[in-house]
Formats: structure tokens, C-alpha cells, sequence
């Protein structure tokens, strides 16, 4: 019933919004193609993002629009299944003619709309951390890459926790494999040998944790401390968490840091079950609880909006937040939505975060952030008990030997995949 | 004088002429060769609904003619999916890795499969060609496995369950198993095909310079003629002795056994020609959609395969095919978002929250009330016309009279 | 000036009998808030309030040492305080404060003595949150203090801090705690935790094998974690006979050494030049490209490998590029050393008990592993066997097959949410919600038999069709009502918890309990099918309805309560499953193949065959992850692979009807 008044209510702010386009002139609108799956398994966490465009499409359009010009949503559903994706960018930029598209939640998403976007020469914001590897000329990354967010939370296990012995557990698909490879070759370079990291992947929507969590329990018979790195994905997270609790790890024997764990995640355990996580780790580079005026407003901005003082805030809607912010800035520096114009004047473009620092567009089309750890606290938020200075976001990983001789830099190189030993260009296009 | 093939199958001739108009209509609105009214994406989509239109009439020839209720059609589909794209990555990032070599020494040929490999493979985190794609260099052999791999699965797959007379629900949840069993499998990183990301940027086809505004006519054709080919072999097949006995399997495979007929053969190679058939039109399909990943094989997709034809009319070949283009179609306004809400007043349906409620409901209602399927209503265009050898039913259930395909 | 002094002399004495220093300086310093400047602890703080504000456990070591070397009285509580994150740093003069909630923002107390420092707004300070590695550094400053501390429950949690991490200096105030310890309990934890730290930090060798074996055949996690550091190798290389505690002398070629590794351990240690990779090849080769020539063959030829060893071996022998070992070389550097693999601990005695040790319990522990593997593959059955127990009544008994049967798991799980959110008692919330799942799946199950199943009853086939209709359908039902997000669903407390029978057997009571609910639902069956009038007429209708009819049946009453039946048994399924995993709208669909494979593999018409069959994946996923425990999804894979397998030589399953009963 919630979500249904939730739902009447969204309706009712386009219905409004469409009602008060009437007084703008007809070709004085800039389209704006929101590309999150509404039906299927991913629509739990990319309907959220969806409200979240929504939300600052109406709020620029309080402030009068971009250069005179109203925003129009125009809003598809690609039903979490990856080609649609494909299919409904293409009918985004060549039917709709949206200017920007703010979509995709997985990775695979992602590869599926890259082509398109390149082909069409469309403009992509992609809001969610992934697995780097990737830089588009199409695409800015206002998620966080490995360097953002994974080897922060390794280095905070290595050097303050102490963690001698590694679990790397992860859902099977690319942002797990990749992380746990780069982790690997990263936690090998810092000593770690290879018989002290256990990897294991396991199906999306996983619920039968038993045997894993004995597992990981087993491997403190060395006599060194293990801790675990979670890639597990979304609702899978619920069961394993309920194990843990069950079999009495506590965050001192066994602390868990997690990259996908949020507080919208952990709004699916009751109290029963967050009082026994209390301590665990999540990294992020912004946690709801972030104690600054910024988001204070942005969260106050959020209830309104939503109408449910309930809603919790999270990571992927900061980097929504402060890419759509930076691309309407881009466009009144531009004065143009023409997407090369909008490209070039997004590089180098600074916007302050919801932490308390700025973020800076770098040229690799990523940005800088701060990383944050938290500890889960038993109302489901986080502690927040480490904040980094920004680090710039690293499209090619310096852990992997295939991967750290590149470089993406679109503002001098020209070059998304720039391989600095033989000084040459890779490919301009990415391959997908 | 026996009457002609097209005598006997009017609708061929029917169905052939519409979909040559189409696709010629079509052809002429598009953006590369007409008037651009039916955008690029659009084209996509209608190519992509032959392909599924073709997969339809192979669900039917199985399933409406001989009684199988696969669940595993998708399954193959998909597999032919698969190995056109490995072709489509490997040829095209050879290009790619071709074009922007650098150093002094030409590559040898270890090197330029590890320059391909980290580039496939990067992605997922491995730099390795795993023995799978040793073929994928060469399009003559991957056309080749697309028919074989997924013929050979249902070959085997098919002779193992029909010798154990393995029949009606249980074949359905065991090809539904297989479905299963071989997505997971693809889910995998270690099955060597990019786990669960798939092959993507299948769209672009090495060696072809054309846009996609043109590629997507092409294959709009492609499909087209892959689909007019599919029906008339399908007509031709159930038209025949061949289809006699087809429909003798479905109505009561142990009298048709008592008659001396090899049932496990027949159904063998039913099984095993429309798994090629759904193949083909995956590997068709995939070029158009771009990217192809195991979700694509779930267990769903083949459950949806069947009710495209219960909704479109079992046992008769253009019911699959308006079944499959009609759900297609509608799917693709529904995701759309350009349909209105409606405002009830005290609720607004939402369509992105509704439709597929609509839809499954449509399920029930067509497999209660219109078991013929939306075919059905041709029959009352052609003026309730009644079966021409009426009379005493054939067997001991109603189906069993001949002209009465698929009455319950 | 004197306080501080003696705070020093204090903490060097610290070193060596610390476990008389606090009631030692208890005694003689006076209390830290009659001196006015900062002095002793005070002093200390403030000398170090930026690094105690923004602790790192590299760094932070010295300072938590200088606190708990200041003797002062307040250091306890200072201590406690800091690990307990209630410390705040005003912002505008750098000063160190306990934290607690006020109206205005923070009532400020001196963090030492503890007196009251007035007030400040919560944007004057920030909280200072030590995280969990300094609080562990701060709980081992504390663990002296508080092992003779009257407080049992400070006693607990300074052994538990000695039990994860005891340094050396710590063992001997812990044995001497031990004699005055009045609890038998925390004594004999006391006893244990000094035995495993002996292990380690022992004096003398001679303690340190005494305390090996003083544990006898002890299989818990922590005597393996305090043995096997010791038995850590090193890999070495000698050109002689290994020197230092052997472990193992290793011959190149052996299985798991070959004459590659061996290679490498002589790279590594500089004893042997790199092998010339293709990559080092191809580089070298490109540097000495002369007229479109390398050592004399054309560029366009070296796309083979063969070609470019000849040029390198030409550019070799002209000395232009450094020499590659050849294989000869590489086996002669080989056979000329020798590799062992060296403990690290230098002590053979030591080890040679910690190996016996191990070993003693080596076969046990494997027993353990398996008797816990098989506990988890008995939970895992009897989950299946509750998924599936409601299809066996719907397709065993009725044939018919319900897709929208995870639906009804479903809304049992949703069910008991709702009825959370209504009772807040854990306890008695799940009470009402298994009843009222089982109603309104009941309710469901017959609504949707009277609407649509049984017009459907003579093609089987196309109930699949109608009921995955109703299951799309469901699942956005459920999810325009509930949302997308996952919804918590909470086992009362008193399902908390693991039943745990030593450090590897252990299953969590929420396991337990679905097992229990699932032999429940078995006897529940049987009693129903064998024993009352409803299942005598469930069994003639399946057999023969029109015979049944003929006896005064009414088959559609009959169908109707049956389908009633399984779908309310899911929807008890449903709150179960949701207890331990999550309630979202697709939590029923990713049970619904299983379920069906478990009741065909099990063999359909009988509950013994569907409990044989739950079992049978059961074990068998365990059983493959146990092999593989790298990939889940590879276990989940072959188990589905072998189940088809089983069919073609098992059609009708485990237990196969016979006769009449089996139908067709």
C-alpha cells in the first residue's frame, strides 16, 4: 500500500510537471532519459535512483530550468533484462532525442549500453561503483572505482584490523571476479600469500549460507586473523548476514567489510538480526548518517519528495546527485547540450558532496571521492569511523599487470585506453 | 491426382505474401532506405519479433503437433546465440587488435591470441582463451557449430529421455532442468564465456562498414527470409504422412506405437530439427539485440516461449507466429513508458506496475477461455467453417479428430 | 613534577611485575585533579590529544602504552571511555573531553577525574571514534586492570581479549590472577587461556610442549590456531645439507615441486638468472631491428616463434643481447642445490609436540567436518523437503501441476511480515503468523482451484500455462503492495544463535526448528492420508474419480481441500524460509524448479518418495560444494545435471508406484 501511494505520488509530480510544461514553449525543453529497470530483480534498487533523477529534475526546474530551457523526464523501463537495455537507450537517442541519459545499475547493463551510446554519440551518467576497467568517452563514472572504495576498505583491514588471512566472497558475476582478482594481486603484492585468500562465489540470491559461513570459520585454525571482503550482491547479503549472527561471529572475530551492503540493504534485517551485526564494516563514499548541512538537506529534500520520512538515502543516489548537479553546471558553462561541447565542460567541473568535501571531474571521466567506513549500528545505519581525503577514481587498476600500463584521459590524450609503454592509443571504443 | 502442396496449404501462400509486404513496407519507412518514419530501433525490434516468431513455430511443431511441452527451447535458442557471438567478439576484436598494434615485430600468432584474449577475457578478470573458442576465429565453423551444438545437446538429451519414455509433465520438467542446469552453467566465469555479462557489442559485425541504420534492414531480412523458409519446412513437414503421425503421437502415443510407428524416433528428430530451428533464430536474433547473456536462457523465457503459442493458437503454424509477434510487441509499448496512466481517481494505474499483471492474467483467461488462442479468431473470419470429414472422433479423446487441431 | 616521575618509574616497572603496579600506584599518587597544570595522565593526553583523536593502530601503540603506564587512577575509566567511543575534542581549544547526550548538545566531563566540564553544542565538538583495531589495542592496555576486577563480567571480556590477541608481557599477570580467581568457570577459562598463550609465549621450551600436552586430544579452533604458527615453514635453498629445524627436504620433480618451482625458489633467493620470457624476447629483438633485420632474418618472417629464437640466438652469440639460460643450464643449477622447507620456530622439540599434537586430532577433526557437512546437508533436505511438500499434494496426489506454488511460499513469508508489523513480540507474532499463512495460502490455494484449476483438470499441461500466468501476475501483486526491497521478517530471540557441540559442529536453532517443522508436517501427512476420512477419499479420488464419485465422493470437494491443503503447507513453507533467508517478491520462484525436481527425483504420489528425494539434493549439493568449495554455483550446476541423468534411468523416480496406484 505504501509503495502504491508512493507510486500515485511520483505519478502525480510528472502529471504536474507535464500540466506545467504548457507555460514553456514547445523546442525550449532539454529531455532527460532516465534508463533504470522499474519491473524485475534489479528494480529494488534502480526504482530509487529513478525517484532520485525525478527528484532533481523538479528541483532544477523550481530554479528556473538550465539556460531559460525546462527539464523533461522521459522515463523507460528496460525490466532488468540486459538487451532491453540496449534497446531502449537506442529508442532514447534516436526517438526521444533525450540530451542525456542517466541510467544502469549492473555492469552488465552498462556493457550492453555502451555500444549504442558510443555509435549515437549519447551521454551517459552511470551512478553505481563497478569494477573499473573501463573508460568511455560516452560515459561518466560517478560511481566509485576500485581505488575509491575496495583497496581503501584492504588497507583498513590490513593496517588497522590487523587481518592476516582473507575471504574474499562475492556473487558471481564481473564486479565481484574483477575486484577479487585486483584485490589478490593487491594483497599479494603486500605480502600475503596466496594459500591465506579464500575465494568463493556463489549464485545471485543466494540464501543457503551454512556451509560457507563454516568455512570462513575454519580458517582461523592457522592462528591468523581472517577477515571478510563481501562482493555479495543485494538481497543474498540478508541470508549470509543471518548466519553469521546465528553461528556468533562477532565483528572482533571475524570482521566483514562489505562494498554492496547499504542502508537500503539493511532495511531488509530486523533489529534481532542488526543487533548481532553491530561493528560489521561497509565502505562507501557516502553513508545516510554524514553529518553536514549538504545532506542534511538533501536527505530533508528526499522525504518530501518521496513522501515517506522513512526512506533511507544511500551511496549510488549521492553520485546520481552530484552528476546530475556537475552535468547541469556543464551545460550552463556550455550553454549548449551538444554532447561533445557537454563533455569537454564536464572535465574539471567540482561540486560539492554530501560529505563534506568537493568532488572533481577528472579527465579519465571519473571523479574523486572521499572513502568512508562505517560500522553498522543496530538502527541500521552506519558509524562512520574512517573518511579519506578524495581520492581520484582510477579507470585502469595499477594491480594488474595488463592493466597498469594504461591510462584514459579524454581532455589531452584524446584516449580512453592510452598504453603509456608503447605510447599509443588501445582503442577509442570501448570493447564491450 | 493428389492436390499440391500449396493447395493443401493455403495459409502458406498467405503468410508468405504478408510477410514479404512487411517486411518491404518496412523497409521503405526506415531510416537508411525510406523515409525514416519507423526509427532504427523499431527495425531492431521488428527483427528481433521474426526471430521470436520463428522459435514460435518450432515450439509449435513440437509442442502443438507433437505434444511435447519443451521447456527447453530457449536453451537452444540461446545457444546459437552463443556461438555466432563468440565469432562476432573474436572477429571483431581482432580488428581491433590488428589495427592498433604497435611495436616493430608483426605479432605471432600466440601473441595476437593473448592481445584478443585480455581483451574478451579482461572484463571478467582473466587473460586466458579457454579452449572453447578455438574455433571462434573461423565464421564457416562457428555457422556450423550454431546448428550442431544445440542439435547435439537435443540429440542426446532427446534420445536419453524419449528411450526412458520419459513423457507429458516430467519431460517438461526435465528439459526445464536442462534449462536450468545449462544457464547456471553459463553463469559461471569458469565456463569461459564471460559469465554472467555474456558476449556484448554483438551488433556491430566485423568487415561491415554500414551503420545500423542499414545493418538493422539487413537483418530485418535475414530474419524474414529465415522465418518464411522456417514455415513453409514447417508446413511441408506437418503437412504430410509425417504429420500424420506427429499429431497421432500427440493425441495417443501408445496406439501409435501398437501401429507399428518407432514413436522415440519420430520424436527424436522433431525434438532435434526444432531445437535447430530455435538456434538459428537465436543466432539471428543476437546480432540485432547486441548482447546475449544466460539470463536470456532462463527457466521463465521457455515458460513465456509456450504461452506465446497457447496465446497465438496451438497446432497451427501462423497461431505461433501471431502469438509470438502479438506478446513481442505489446512487451516492447508496455516497457516503453509512453502509455498513459489511468487515473481512477482514487488510484492511478501505473503501467510499468501493472502490465505484467495484465499479462499473466491474460495467461489464464486465454488458456481458460480461448484455447485455440488468438488464431481462433481467424476461424471466424473464415466463417466457422466445419471440418470437411466430420463425423465419429477419430479416438477415444476429443483432440484426437483430426481437424480439430488442439480442441481440448 | 613528582607524581609524573613516579608515573614513569611506574611504567618502567610496568615491564617487569606489572601486576603489582596498579595497587601500587593507587596507593601513592594523589589524586590528578589537585594539581593544577597537567601532570601524569593529564599530561600525557594532552600531549597527545591530536593522535588520540584520530587514532591509528600503527601509530596509536606508544601513546595506549604511556596511558597505561601513567599509573594514575583514572586510567581505567580513561581507558574505558576512549574504547567506548564517549570521548569528544572540543574544536576550539583542542581539549579532550567525556562525551554525554544533552539537551544543549554534549554535557563535557574531565575525562580523568571525571568532573563535571559544563556543557558545549554538538557542533563545538567531534566525537572521536577509535576504530575496532585501536579498541582492541585499548582493550589489552585494560586487560591487567580488570583480570582481578571484582566486576565477573569485566573478567570475561579481558580474557576474551587475551584469548584473540595475548602478548607476551600479558601471560604472567594472567597466572597470577589465576590463584585468587573465586568463579570455577572464569578460572578454568583463565587456566585454558594461559595454556594457549604458554603455547606461544612460553619461557621455556620445556613450558611451552607441557602446555602442547596438557590439552590432550583438544580439537577447539583455538589450541589448532595457537599450534599451527608454529609448524609455519619457509622454503630455502642450501648447497649443502638443509640447516635449522627441518620440516622437509623437498627433491625437484616430486609431485607439487617440479624443476620449475625449484627454478623460481633460485630466482627468487638470486641464485639463478630470470628465464627469457617471449615478452623480454620480443623486446629485445625490437631493439635491435637494423634495415628491416634481426640477426639477419627479416622483421615480416618473425611472426614465428621459431625464427625469432634464431635471431636472438644469432644477436646472442654477437653478444648484443644478454645470454638465456638454456635448459641445460637451468637443469644443471637445479641438481646442483638443494631445497628444504624450514620452520620458522627454531626449537624441533617444540615442533616436533605441536605436529604430534595436530596429527592426534587430525582424523577427528576431518569426522567433525564431515558430521558438521552433514548437518548442513540435512538442514538444506528438510528446507526442500518443506518447499516441497505442498507440491507433493498438488502434483503427487493431484497431478497437477501449480507454477505459482512459489507464489503461495511467498505469500506466506509476506504473511508473517505483516503480521510483524502488527505484533511487535517476536514470539508471539510467529504463533499467529503459521496459522494465518496456512489460512490465507489455504484460502489462495482454494480460490485459485475453484477459478481456474478445475476447469483445467483434463490437460495437465495447460495448468502449467494458466497457474505461471497467476504466478507473474502474483509476483507483481507483491510487488506493487510491498515494494521491491527486501522486508525483515525476525526469528524471536530464543531462535538466536547456533547449537554448537564444539568449534566445528555447530547449526544454527532457526535450522534446527525448520527441521523440526518439516518432521511436524511429515507426521502431520501421514496422519492425514492414513489415518482420516479426508485422506481415504483423497487417495480413492486419485485413484479412480469416477469410481470414487460412484461411492458417494464429491471429487471437486475433495480436489478443492487438496489444493487447499498444499498451498496453506506453503505458506507455513514460506514463513519458515523467510525466517533464515529474505522475504522479497521472488523468494518463492527461486524454489520452485528445486521443488519440482525434488518431487519427481523422490517419485510423485508418495510422501516417502518426496522426503527421499529432498534428502537426495540435498546431501547431493553439500556433497558437491564440499569438493568445490570455491564455486556454489558449479555445485548447484552438476546437481541439476546429475538429477537429469537419474531420470533417464529412474523415470518414476526413488519410490516408484506400482501397479493401479502408479496411474498411467
Amino acid at each position: 500500500m505504501m509503495i502504491g501511494m508512493r507510486n500515485t505520488f511520483a505519478g502525480a509530480v510528472l502529471a504536474s510537471l507535464l500540466a506545467s510544461g504548457a507555460a514553456w514553449a514547445e523546442g525550449d525543453t532539454i529531455k532527460i532519459g532516465v534508463l533504470h529497470s522499474l519491473s524485475g530483480t534489479m528494480a529494488i534498487s534502480e526504482t530509487t535512483l529513478k525517484d532520485t533523477v525525478l527528484m532533481l529534475i523538479d528541483e532544477q526546474n523550481k530554479k528556473g530550468g538550465i539556460n531559460g530551457k525546462k527539464l523533461e523526464a522521459v522515463v523507460v523501463d528496460p525490466a532488468s533484462d540486459w538487451p532491453l537495455f540496449a534497446e531502449k537507450a537506442r529508442e532514447l537517442l534516436t526517438v526521444d532525442k533525450v540530451d542525456v541519459i542517466f541510467g544502469c545499475w549492473t555492469s552488465v547493463s552498462r556493457k550492453s549500453v555502451l555500444p549504442v551510446i558510443e555509435e549515437l554519440n549519447g551521454l551517459l551518467f552511470y551512478p553505481v561503483q563497478y569494477e573499473g576497467e573501463e573508460s568511455s568517452k560516452n560515459v561518466f563514472y560517478t560511481g566509485a572505482a576500485p581505488n575509491q572504495q575496495a583497496i581503501p576498505a584492504t588497507d583498513y583491514f590490513l593496517d588497522e584490523l590487523g587481518v592476516e588471512k582473507f575471504a574474499l566472497l562475492g556473487t558471481d558475476y564481473v564486479y565481484p571476479r574483477t575486484t577479487n582478482n585486483i584485490l589478490t594481486a593487491y594483497l599479494e603484492s603486500k605480502g600475503i600469500p596466496e594459500s591465506d585468500i579464500f575465494v568463493n562465489y556463489t549464485p545471485f540470491g543466494q540464501s543457503d549460507w551454512s556451509k560457507i559461513v563454516a568455512d570462513v570459520k575454519a580458517l582461523g585454525a592457522d592462528g591468523k586473523k581472517v577477515g571478510v571482503i563481501s562482493t555479495i550482491n543485494g538481497d543474498a547479503n540478508i541470508g549470509f548476514y543471518k548466519e553469521l549472527a546465528a553461528s556468533g561471529i562477532s565483528a572482533e572475530d571475524i570482521p566483514v567489510v562489505a562494498f554492496s551492503v547499504g542502508e537500503e540493504e539493511l532495511s531488509g534485517l530486523g533489529e534481532g538480526d542488526l543487533k548481532n551485526l553491530v561493528g560489521q564494516l561497509a565502505a562507501w563514499n557516502y553513508f545516510e548518517s554524514a553529518d553536514t548541512p549538504e545532506n542534511a538537506a538533501f536527505i530533508e529534500q528526499w522525504h518530501a519528495f518521496t513522501g515517506n520520512p522513512n526512506r533511507v538515502t544511500n551511496d549510488p543516489m549521492e553520485a546520481t546527485y552530484i552528476g546530475f548537479n556537475m552535468w547541469v553546471q556543464a551545460v550552463e558553462q556550455a550553454g549548449t547540450t551538444d554532447v561533445d561541447k557537454v563533455s569537454e565542460a564536464m572535465i574539471g567541473q567540482t561540486f560539492p558532496n554530501l560529505t563534506g568535501s568537493t568532488a572533481e571531474m577528472l579527465p579519465n571521466h571519473h571523479l574523486t571521492k572521499p572513502v568512508l567506513i562505517g560500522e553498522i549500528k543496530a538502527d541500521g545505519q552506519f558509524d562512520i569511523i574512517s573518511q579519506t581525503d578524495p581520492v581520484p577514481g582510477d579507470a585502469w587498476t595499477d594491480f594488474l599487470p595488463e592493466s597498469a600500463v594504461l591510462e584514459s584521459d579524454w581532455k589531452d590524450l584524446k584516449c580512453g585506453m592510452y598504453n603509456t609503454e608503447t605510447k599509443s592509443c588501445v582503442q577509442l571504443k570501448s570493447n564491450y | 491426382m493428389k492436390p499440391g502442396f500449396i493447395a493443401k496449404n493455403p495459409s502458406v501462400l498467405i503468410f508468405i505474401l504478408i510477410l514479404a509486404l512487411f517486411t518491404l513496407g518496412v523497409t521503405l519507412l526506415s531510416n537508411a532506405y525510406g523515409t525514416g518514419f519507423v526509427s532504427t530501433s523499431m527495425v531492431k525490434t521488428l527483427g528481433k519479433t521474426l526471430c521470436l516468431c520463428l522459435i514460435a513455430i518450432a515450439m509449435d511443431l513440437v509442442w502443438g503437433y507433437t505434444g511435447i511441452l519443451s521447456l527447453g527451447h530457449f536453451a537452444f535458442f540461446g545457444l546459437g546465440g552463443y556461438m555466432i557471438g563468440m565469432w562476432l567478439m573474436y572477429a571483431r576484436t581482432r580488428e581491433i587488435v590488428v589495427s592498433s598494434a604497435s611495436g616493430a615485430l608483426p605479432m605471432t600468432p600466440q601473441e595476437l591470441n593473448d592481445a584478443i584474449a585480455s581483451q574478451v577475457f579482461g572484463v571478467v578478470g582473466s587473460s586466458q582463451l579457454p579452449s572453447i573458442w578455438h574455433f571462434a576465429g573461423s565464421l564457416p565453423m562457428q555457422l556450423l557449430f550454431v546448428v550442431l551444438v544445440p542439435g547435439l545437446l537435443a540429440f542426446v538429451f532427446g534420445w536419453l529421455a524419449f528411450r526412458s519414455r520419459v513423457t507429458g509433465v516430467y519431460l517438461s520438467i526435465l528439459t526445464q532442468a536442462m534449462t536450468l542446469a545449462l544457464s547456471l552453467y553459463l553463469f559461471q566465469n569458469d565456463s569461459g564465456l564471460r559469465g554472467n555479462n555474456g558476449l556484448s557489442g554483438l551488433q556491430n559485425i566485423p568487415g561491415v562498414t554500414a551503420g545500423q541504420d542499414a545493418l538493422s534492414v539487413w537483418f530485418l531480412w535475414a530474419s524474414a527470409v529465415a522465418l518464411g523458409l522456417g514455415y513453409v519446412l514447417s508446413a511441408f513437414i506437418v503437412s504430410g504422412k509425417f504429420g500424420s503421425v506427429m499429431r497421432g503421437i500427440r493425441d495417443d502415443e501408445a496406439r501409435v506405437r501398437f501401429l507399428g510407428y518407432s514413436v522415440e524416433t519420430y520424436k527424436l528428430f522433431v525434438f532435434t530439427l526444432t531445437a535447430v530451428i530455435a538456434a538459428l533464430a537465436g543466432a539471428l536474433y543476437y546480432p540485432q539485440a547486441g548482447i546475449i547473456n544466460p539470463a536470456e536462457m532462463s527457466t521463465v523465457a521457455s515458460i513465456y516461449l509456450a504461452v506465446w503459442v497457447a496465446i497465438g493458437g496451438r497446432g497451427r503454424l501462423y497461431g505461433a507466429v501471431i502469438g509470438a509477434a502479438f506478446v513481442s510487441i505489446i512487451s516492447t509499448w508496455f516497457t516503453g513508458g509512453r502509455v498513459p496512466n489511468i487515473n481512477l481517481g482514487f488510484y492511478t494505474i501505473n503501467w510499468v506496475d501493472w502490465w505484467q499483471v495484465l499479462l499473466g492474467l491474460s495467461f489464464v483467461l486465454v488458456t481458460l477461455f480461448a484455447p485455440r488462442g488468438l488464431s481462433g479468431l481467424i476461424d471466424l473470419i473464415d466463417g466457422l467453417r466445419a471440418p470437411k470429414r466430420g463425423g465419429d472422433p477419430l479416438g477415444p479423446d476429443d483432440g484426437a479428430l483430426q481437424e480439430k487441431e488442439a480442441e481440448a | 613534577m613528582r607524581s609524573f616521575l613516579l608515573a614513569l618509574t611506574a611504567g618502567l616497572c610496568l615491564l617487569s611485575v606489572p601486576a603489582a603496579v596498579p595497587a601500587f600506584a593507587q596507593d601513592t599518587t594523589p589524586p590528578a585533579a589537585e594539581t593544577a597544570p597537567p601532570s601524569g595522565l593529564a599530561k600525557v593526553i594532552a600531549d597527545n590529544a591530536d593522535a588520540i583523536s584520530r587514532p591509528s593502530r600503527q601509530t596509536i601503540g606508544p601513546v595506549v602504552d604511556a596511558i597505561g603506564a601513567s599509573g594514575d587512577p583514572g586510567t581505567v575509566t580513561f581507558l574505558q571511555a576512549w574504547g567506548a567511543r564517549q570521548l569528544g575534542l572540543r574544536k576550539s581549544d583542542g581539549a579532550i573531553f567525556r562525551l554525554s547526550p544533552s539537551p544543549e548538545g554534549f554535557a563535557l566531563a574531565d575525562p580523568v577525574t571525571g568532573a563535571d566540564a559544563g556543557t558545549a553544542p554538538k557542533s563545538d565538538i567531534t566525537e572521536i571514534k577509535p576504530n575496532a583495531g585501536v579498541q582492541g589495542l585499548i582493550a589489552s592496555a585494560l586487560v591487567r586492570f580488570q583480570l582481578s576486577d571484582p566486576d565477573p563480567a569485566k573478567r570475561r571480556a579481558a580474557l576474551d581479549t587475551l584469548a584473540r590477541r595475548g602478548s607476551a608481557e600479558n601471560l604472567e599477570p594472567l597466572l597470577e590472577s589465576i590463584d585468587d580467581e573465586p568463579d570455577p568457570a572464569i578460572k578454568a577459562q583463565k587456566q585454558r587461556v594461559a595454556g594457549l598463550m604458554t603455547i606461544t609465549h612460553g619461557a621455556t621450551p620445556e613450558a611451552r610442549i607441557a602446555a602442547i600436552e596438557s590439552f590432550g586430544g583438544d580439537m577447539a579452533l583455538d589450541f589448532r590456531a595457537a599450534l599451527n604458527p608454529i609448524l609455519a615453514t619457509t622454503r630455502k635453498v642450501f648447497t649443502g645439507a638443509p640447516e635449522g629445524n627441518v620440516a622437509a627436504e623437498l627433491k625437484p620433480g616430486q609431485s607439487g615441486f617440479s624443476a620449475e618451482n625449484a627454478y623460481a625458489v633460485l630466482v627468487a633467493d638470486g641464485l639463478a638468472p630470470k628465464r627469457l620470457t617471449r615478452t623480454d624476447q620480443r623486446a629485445a629483438l625490437e631493439s635491435h631491428i637494423e634495415n628491416g633485420m634481426v640477426g639477419g632474418v627479416p622483421v615480416a618472417a618473425l611472426n614465428d616463434p621459431v625464427q625469432r629464437d634464431r635471431a636472438y640466438t644469432v644477436l646472442e652469440a654477437a653478444g648484443d643481447v644478454p645470454a638465456a639460460a638454456t635448459d641445460d643450464e637451468v637443469a644443471t643449477l637445479v641438481a646442483a642445490h638443494r631445497y628444504a622447507d624450514i620452520y620458522n620456530e627454531p626449537d624441533s622439540a617444540v615442533t616436533d609436540a605441536a605436529r604430534n599434537a595436530l596429527k592426534s586430532v587430525s582424523v577427528k577433526v576431518g569426522a567433525m567436518q564431515g558430521l558438521d557437512l552433514g548437518l548442513d546437508a540435512l538442514s538444506l533436505a528438510s528446507i526442500y523437503f518443506l518447499a516441497a511438500i505442498g507440491l507433493a499434494i498438488t502434483f503427487g496426489v493431484m497431478r497437477v501441476i501449480n507454477m505459482a506454488h512459489g507464489e503461495f511460499i511467498t505469500m506466506g513469508a509476506y504473511t508473517g511480515y505483516v503480521v510483524q508489523q502488527h505484533i511487535t513480540d517476536y514470539t508471539l507474532s510467529i504463533i499467529v503468523a503459521l496459522p494465518l499463512a496456512f489460512a490465507v495460502t489455504f484460502a489462495a490455494g482454494v480460490a485459485m482451484e475453484r477459478l481456474v484449476i478445475r476447469y483445467l483438470y483434463k490437460r495437465p499441461l495447460e495448468t502449467l500455462l494458466a497457474t505461471f500466468g497467476i504466478s507473474i501476475a502474483l509476483q507483481q501483486v507483491f510487488k506493487n503492495i510491498f515494494g521491491t526491497q527486501a522486508r525483515p521478517l525476525t526469528a524471536p530471540g530464543w531462535l538466536d544463535g547456533a547449537w554448537s557441540l564444539n568449534d566445528i559442529v555447530s547449526i544454527s536453532y532457526i535450522r534446527i526448528a525448520i527441521f523440526v517443522l518439516a518432521l511436524i508436517f511429515l507426521a502431520v501427512f501421514l496422519f492425514i492420508m492414513n489415518r482420516t476420512r479426508l485422506g481415504l477419499e483423497v487417495r480413492a479420488v486419485t485413484q479412480n474419480p469416477s469410481m470414487a464419485a460412484s461411492m458417494g465422493i464429491n471429487p471437486d470437494r475433495i480436489n478443492m481441500l487438496c489444493f487447499g491443503l498444499g498451498s496453506g503447507i506453503a505458506g507455513i513453507a514460506g514463513v519458515a524460509i523467510g525466517l533464515f533467508a529474505k522475504v522479497t517478491s521472488e523468494l518463492g520462484s527461486e524454489y520452485i524448479v528445486q521443488s519440482f525436481m525434488t518431487v519427481v527425483v523422490g517419485g510423485v504420489g508418495n510422501i516417502w518418495g518426496t522426503l527421499a528425494g529432498a534428502t537426495l539434493v540435498g546431501f547431493l549439493q553439500k556433497g558437491i560444494e564440499w569438493f568445490n568449495p570455491s564455486n556454489t554455483l558449479a555445485a548447484q550446476t552438476y546437481m541439476i545435471l546429475f538429477i537429469i541423468i537419474f531420470i533417464q534411468f529412474r523415470p518414476r523416480g526413488i519410490i516408484a508406484l506400482r501397479g493401479r496406484a502408479a496411474g498411467d
